[in-house]
């Protein structure tokens, strides 16, 4: 029989019997669309991630206060159980380290922001000058915090887009005077709407100088410093340079934890990237059952039709004429519904885009190849036993289930 | 040389733990163009012979030739290969293709053969003609008659030109008229040369034939043509 014929032969034999046509295909495609929903959701956290991470930055080099990771019990942790403050100073002295390129200490806390008889809290962020551009942020309006000693804050704030449009609504915001906490302060600039983003949202932030945030707070101890590393390169070097230097200022004393934006990074995007792989496999055992199911339907199409077989078999078909007829049908149902489940997939993954459209739910290809070739694969598995099946019956028996 | 010789055909079934001799020690020569009415009651074998002759079965012992060929001992392929070139088989129950129309199922036996699908059509559009279903021809077997189903079923038998036909109770699910119409198509063909051999119930359709077996337990009771020779007498049926 010839190849065309074949295929004819199993399209028109799967097309004869709608329903259960139908049933097949449907299970396939819903193993392949799970393939494609689910692995497009791990992979859109983990570009949601990398992606939030990497606007918080580029090159960066962040120190935490306190000891992490240190494992198990240490009698000198007992001894100092509190770390030595992370200063403004501190921040200060690594500004002349040779591979950064940009510092800026960061005191984060929440207090209230009044003006003209309005009331809101706020999330407070003191830094520098320099805090702006290592994280990205744009100025809408006015100015960032002025260049000046980092000791001697100027009583200015910059304020978040949304704090701007709550406080002052179409007033101009520029050279007001508010209130912040029991500070006045002179709002320089509006930070431009950046939406929800990992850590912080800058919207509803007032950013103002550090010393004025410690001030304010009533502590000594820095939240952050963040350290914008010259290139990609200097990363590593400059880690342990800041390592370093601290540990010298500190007494010798290795109280601060020093991270990198690429080890978090890498970090999460391994733990995602396993997560995606994870739910893969979880889809793909749908898959697994669809190909069960085929082989269901086509042992059902052997019980069916072994009238039929028996007739070709009269006719002149060979076993393995046979054994291809059925295969082909097998092969149709999972090929149809992998296509169906593919498009049903996209079509899951580009609703999950609109819906949530700062989650980039794309589907990996090789989560796509890997669904598609899968059920393509489980259709034939399967459809080997139904198919010999129907090439050995035999034809007298087979002749008489008419 | 004959078209079939049989020689000490047995077949043997085990039916729970008693074997049943469908066929036993059965000696048939058969001449190309004869048209042989195979007779008897039910279980008598029949069947069984019939279904051996289209080689849809084996005997468990015994040799059978076709054209000289010693058949009983090609390999299941080969089987299929004459038995599309060179055996036509007509059913009583039709056994057409049902989501196949009337050309379709008529073409099945070259689709199966791989014969190209210009040719299939040439020969199809001709056996349509033939048989008279040329209106009939994009028709499922659902919207035949019973005639026209054993028309297409006869098409079908005959496309691939075979020099055996082997119909079983061919118009046991015909009332008289429809199937003495299918019966004198059968004649028709028989008269071009075909061997036809039917297996029938019906003593008048078996007294059509120019040569009539009769089985019994699977023995050959009784063949016209042998009493013929030794004038024997009359056949029972």
């Amino acid at each position: 029989m010839r190849l065309t014929d074949t295929l004819r032969f199993a399209r028109d034999a799967a097309t004869g019997y709608p329903m259960r046509t139908t049933l097949s295909v449907l299970a396939m495609s819903i193993g392949v669309a799970a393939v494609v929903i689910l692995t497009a959701l791990g992979d859109g956290a983990r570009r949601y991630v990398v992606g939030q991470f990497s606007s918080l930055g580029t090159n960066l080099v962040i120190v935490l206060p306190g000891r992490s990771g240190t494992g198990g019990f240490n009698p000198a942790n007992a001894i100092t159980t509190t770390p030595r403050d992370l200063t403004i100073d501190d921040a200060g002295s690594l500004r002349r380290l040779p591979g950064t390129r940009r510092v800026a200490p960061l005191a984060v806390g929440t207090s209230e922001i009044n003006y003209g008889g309005k009331l809101r809290e706020v999330m407070v962020a003191g830094s520098t000058a320099e805090f702006i551009p290592i994280r990205n942020f744009e100025i809408a309006q006015g100015l960032g915090l002025p260049e000046e000693d980092w000791n001697r804050g100027s009583s200015v704030a910059v304020i978040g887009a949304k704090i701007r449009e709550e406080m002052f609504g179409a007033n101009p915001a520029i050279g007001q005077i508010v209130r912040v906490g029991d500070r006045r302060l002179r709002v320089v600039g509006v930070l431009k709407s950046t939406g929800q983003g990992l850590g912080m949202n800058t919207d509803e932030l007032v950013i103002v100088p550090v010393s004025l945030a410690l001030a304010m707070f009533n502590s000594n101890t820095l939240f952050r410093i963040m350290i914008e590393a010259n290139s990609r390169d200097a990363i590593p070097s400059t880690k342990e340079q800041v390592m370093e230097t601290l540990k010298q200022r500190h007494r010798g004393e290795e109280d601060v934890t020093v991270i990198t934006q690429d080890a978090v990074l890498a970090t999460f995007d391994k733990l995602l990237g396993a997560l995606t792989l994870a739910v893969a496999g979880i889809a793909a055992i749908s898959l697994a059952v669809a190909g069960i199911l085929v082989m269901n339907v086509m042992l059902v199409a052997v019980t069916q039709r072994t009238g039929e077989i028996g007739l070709l078999k009269a006719l002149g078909a060979t076993a393995r004429t046979i054994r291809f007829a059925f295969l082909a049908e097998a092969a149709m149902l999972s090929a149809v519904g992998a296509l169906v489940g593919y498009l049903l997939g996209q079509l899951g993954a580009f609703a999950l885009r609109q819906f949530f459209p700062v989650f980039p739910a794309y589907p990996p290809d090789w989560a796509v190849i890997a669904g598609l070739s899968t059920a393509l694969a489980t259709g034939l598995i399967f459809g080997v036993m139904p198919a010999r099946r129907a090439a050995r019956l035999d034809p007298v028996q087979a002749l008489m289930k008419h | 040389m004959a078209l079939i010789e049989l020689s000490g055909i047995e077949r043997r079934f085990l039916l729970g733990d008693t074997t049943v001799h469908a066929l036993a020690e059965l000696n048939l020569q058969i001449e190309a163009g004869e048209y042989v009415a195979v007779m008897g009651p039910s279980g008598s074998g029949k069947s069984t012979l019939l279904n051996l002759l289209g080689l849809l079965d084996r005997p468990n012992e015994g040799t059978y030739r076709l054209e000289g060929r010693d058949v009983t001992t090609l390999s299941p392929d080969e089987q299929a290969t004459v038995r599309s070139t060179r055996i036509g088989f007509v059913f009583q129950s039709f056994h057409l293709v049902p989501r196949l129309t009337a050309a379709e199922n008529i073409a099945l036996p070259m689709t199966l053969a791989g014969i190209p699908l210009a040719e299939r059509n040439k020969r199809v559009a001709q056996a349509l003609k033939d048989f008279g279903l040329d209106q009939r021809a994009d028709h499922k077997p659902d919207q035949l008659s019973g005639g026209q189903r054993q028309r297409v079923a006869i098409a079908r038998a005959t496309i691939m030109q075979p020099a055996l036909i082997l119909a079983d109770e061919p118009t046991g699910n015909l009332d008289r008229h429809t199937g003495d119409e299918v019966v004198n198509l059968l004649e028709a063909l028989n008269a071009t040369g075909v061997t036809l051999i039917v297996v029938t119930h019906d003593q008048g359709m078996g007294a059509r034939a120019r040569r009539q077996l009769v089985m019994e337990d699977g023995r050959l009771k009784s063949d016209s043509a042998a009493a013929d020779i030794s004038n024997l007498g009359k056949i029972s049926g």
